[in-house]
C-alpha cells in the first residue's frame, strides 16, 4: 500500500504556529504536523480551510515536526487563508506526490513566482553537496522575487540572476533569456524548474535542445490529491500521484499539453 | 438457479494439495489470453476486470493508462447533457476503511465529451463504456444516444450517484422512474445498456427487476453508500457537500451481499463493484454471481497496475482449481 494513503494520512486538523509576510501578496504559514515534517522537496500537501476549500500547496520547508507552505493570495481560498492568524485551525493531508532527485553535480535552478518555494527547500538540501548551484529567478516585479536573499545565500557565489518583467530589479526580461545565455556558456548536469507552466515549457525546450537533464514541478487543478479523480491529469500522468515532479523524458510524452492546456473544473480542456 | 457443471465442482471440494505441471511457452500464452476472457452483454472482454466510473476517466490518455494497467474494459466518468463544474473541495475525505466522495458529477457535457470518446476509441483496444446521467429520462436518452453515436461500445446509466439532487440515486431509488429511464435509453441506442444500481434502497432486487424488465443488458452493483465525515475540532462536516458516498474496502461485504442476492433473483448479468482491492475480493464477487467486476478506489492504493495483479491472481486461482475459464466460477457459491 502506498505510504500516501495509510490510515495515518487522513485529514487532520492542526493549529497554525506562525505566519510570516514574505511580500505584499505572499505569506508563509508554518503548521505543526509530524507526517508532513518528513516531506521531501517537491512534495505537496492538501490544506483545508474549514468552510471554504481544500487546496494543494507545495511544501517550502519541513523539519522538527513542522511544515511550512508559502501562499500567494489569488482566489477565495488563499485570500481567506491570508486572514488566518497563528493559533487558528486548518486541516491537512499529505505529504503527497514524488520529490526532486538530489543531484550533486552542476545544478541550475529556475524559479518563477511562488515556484521558488520548493526550490528553496531543495537548495537547502543541495547547497553543501552540489559541485555548483546556480539560480535564475523571475517575477513580474521586485517585490515578488520570492526568497531571493535566502536562495542567493545558498547558491555558489555570484550565481544568482534575477529578472523582472518591469525591470524593477535585476534584468528587465523574462527568466528564459538569461537561462539561454547561461546554458550556452556552461555545462550543467541538471536543471530544476518550478514556476508558471509557460516558463517551464520554455526551459524544457532549451534543455531538450542541449540534451540536459531536467526535473520540473507542475501544477494543475487538483481535487482528491491521491490519484483518483482525474482532475490533474496531463497526458497519461496524474500530477498529484505520478508527479508533481516530472523528468524531461516524461515531459516529452506530454508535449502537446505542456505549457498549452489543462483541465478545468468541468474536465474540459482550457488554455493555460 | 443457474447450473454449475459438475466436474468443476469437484476441484473445489477436493482438499488435496494442488499439483501443477509446467506448461510449454505456447500453451502458457494461450492460457494467459483465454481463461480470463468473457463476453458480457454483447461485449468481448479480455478479462473480467473493468475501471469503475468516476475514477480518472476524463481523458482518453487516462483511460488508456488504465487499459495498459490491465483492465478488460473502462468506464468513463459520468457525463450529462450540459457541463458541470462539480462541488468545491473537499470532495474526497479518507475514512478508516475507505473514501467518502462528493465530486458533484463534474463533466464537460456530452457535446464536448464526444471528442474525447472518439479519441479514446482511436487509442483503446478494450471496450469503452460511457457513463451517463441526466435530470430526466429524456436527458439520459439524449446523452446516451450522443455517446453511442460517438462510437462508445456501451453506456452505463448512473442512476445511483448519492450526492446530486434530482438525478442519480433519486432516479435509481424508484422502480417506476428507473424503468422509464432504461426504456427511453434502450429505445434511443442500439448498444448495450448497463444500469448501475444504488445500495441506498430497502430492496435492491425490486430495482434490479425493474431495470431488467425495462431492457437493461447488465447490472452494475453497487454504487457508493451514503456517508459523511465531521471534523471534531471545528465541528464541521468535512465534505463541502456535507454528504457523500463511501467507497473502498468498507463497502465490499455490502456489495458482495447485493451481488449474491441479485444472482438468485435476476437473470441479467451482474458486474460486481465495491471495495475490490485484490484477486481474492474479485474471486469472491465472481463466486457470488458477478460475471465481471469493476475497480475504483483500489487505484488510489495500488495504481492502475492493480488490474494486472488481480488478473494474475484470478488466473493462478483458476489453474490451482484446474478450471479452464473464469466463466466457470460465476455464481459457484450458490451451489447447494
Amino acid at each position: 500500500m502506498s505510504a500516501s494513503l495509510t490510515a495515518a494520512n487522513t485529514l487532520r486538523t492542526t493549529r497554525i504556529l506562525s505566519v510570516k509576510t514574505e511580500n505584499p501578496t505572499t505569506k508563509t504559514f508554518t503548521l505543526k504536523d509530524k507526517l508532513c515534517a518528513k516531506a521531501k522537496p517537491g512534495q505537496f500537501l492538501m490544506l483545508w480551510i474549514p468552510r471554504v476549500d481544500e487546496i494543494p500547496l507545495s511544501i517550502m520547508n519541513a523539519e522538527d515536526n513542522q511544515v511550512s507552505v508559502t501562499v500567494k493570495a489569488v482566489g477565495e481560498a488563499t485570500k481567506t487563508l491570508h486572514k488566518l492568524k497563528s493559533g487558528e485551525i486548518v486541516g491537512l493531508r499529505g505529504p503527497f506526490g514524488n520529490s526532486f532527485t538530489e543531484n550533486h553535480g552542476r545544478i541550475l535552478m529556475v524559479g518563477g513566482g511562488t515556484g521558488t518555494a520548493p526550490l528553496l527547500f531543495l537548495a537547502k538540501k543541495l547547497s553543501a553537496k552540489a559541485k555548483r548551484l546556480a539560480l535564475v529567478i523571475g517575477a513580474k516585479t521586485k517585490s515578488e522575487l520570492l526568497f531571493l536573499t535566502q536562495l542567493d545565500a545558498l547558491c555558489t557565489k555570484q550565481n544568482t540572476i534575477a529578472a523582472t518583467e518591469d525591470g524593477s530589479y535585476g534584468l528587465k526580461c523574462l527568466a528564459t533569456e538569461p537561462i539561454e545565455k547561461l546554458l550556452n556558456k556552461e555545462k550543467f548536469d541538471m536543471v530544476y524548474a518550478c514556476g508558471p507552466e509557460p516558463m517551464i515549457r520554455e526551459v524544457f525546450d532549451l534543455a531538450e535542445k542541449r540534451g540536459i537533464a531536467l526535473e520540473a514541478s507542475l501544477e494543475r487543478l487538483m481535487r482528491c490529491g491521491i490519484g483518483l479523480c482525474g482532475s490533474c491529469v496531463i497526458g497519461k500522468y496524474r500530477v498529484c500521484r505520478d508527479g508533481p515532479v516530472f523528468t524531461a523524458a516524461q515531459l516529452r510524452e506530454v508535449k502537446d499539453e505542456l505549457g498549452i492546456s489543462k483541465l478545468g473544473f468541468d474536465g474540459n480542456r482550457i488554455p493555460l | 438457479m443457474r447450473v454449475v457443471v459438475n466436474s468443476f465442482k469437484r476441484s473445489f471440494i477436493s482438499v488435496k494439495r494442488d499439483t501443477l505441471t509446467p506448461l510449454k511457452a505456447k500453451e502458457k500464452t494461450r492460457l494467459n489470453s483465454s481463461p480470463l476472457s468473457i463476453s458480457l452483454a454483447g461485449l468481448q472482454l479480455r478479462n473480467p476486470t473493468a475501471l469503475a466510473s468516476g475514477i480518472l476517466g476524463y481523458s482518453a490518455m487516462s483511460l488508456q493508462s488504465i487499459a495498459e494497467g490491465g483492465a478488460g474494459a473502462v468506464v468513463t466518468k459520468s457525463v450529462g447533457l450540459t457541463p458541470r463544474i462539480g462541488y468545491p473541495n473537499p470532495t474526497v475525505v479518507q475514512a478508516k476503511c475507505g473514501l467518502i466522495n462528493a465530486m458533484g458529477l463534474p463533466n464537460p457535457g456530452i457535446d464536448e465529451y464526444v471528442h474525447e470518446i472518439r479519441h479514446a476509441k482511436a487509442v483503446l483496444t478494450v471496450p469503452l463504456i460511457v457513463s451517463v446521467y441526466g435530470f430526466s429520462a429524456e436527458e439520459y436518452a439524449k446523452t446516451a444516444q450522443k455517446a453511442a453515436e460517438a462510437d462508445a461500445d456501451a453506456v452505463e446509466l448512473n442512476v445511483s450517484c448519492p450526492h446530486v439532487k434530482e438525478t442519480g440515486s433519486e432516479i435509481g431509488q424508484n422502480p417506476q422512474t428507473l424503468a422509464k429511464v432504461v426504456k427511453k435509453v434502450k429505445a434511443a441506442v442500439h448498444k448495450p445498456v448497463i444500469v448501475k444500481l444504488s445500495p441506498n434502497v430497502t430492496d435492491i432486487i425490486e430495482l434490479a427487476e425493474a431495470a431488467s424488465e425495462a431492457g437493461a443488458d447488465a447490472l452494475t452493483a453497487i454504487n457508493t453508500v451514503r456517508a459523511m465525515a465531521i471534523d471534531v475540532e471545528t465541528a464541521q462536516p468535512i465534505l463541502s457537500n456535507k454528504r457523500g458516498g463511501l467507497s473502498g474496502p468498507a463497502l465490499k461485504p455490502i456489495a458482495l451481499r447485493c451481488v449474491y442476492d441479485l444472482y438468485e433473483k435476476v437473470k441479467t448479468p451482474i458486474i460486481g463493484c465495491g471495495g475490490i482491492t485484490d484477486w481474492r475480493d474479485a474471486v469472491e464477487f465472481l463466486l457470488a454471481g458477478a460475471s465481471a467486476i469493476q475497480i475504483g478506489t483500489a487505484i488510489a492504493l495500488q495504481d492502475p497496475a492493480v488490474f494486472n495483479a488481480i488478473n494474475r491472481g484470478i488466473n493462478a486461482y483458476l489453474k490451482r482449481k484446474k478450471l479452464g475459464s473464469v466463466k466457470d466460477i460465476v455464481g459457484l457459491s450458490h451451489r447447494s
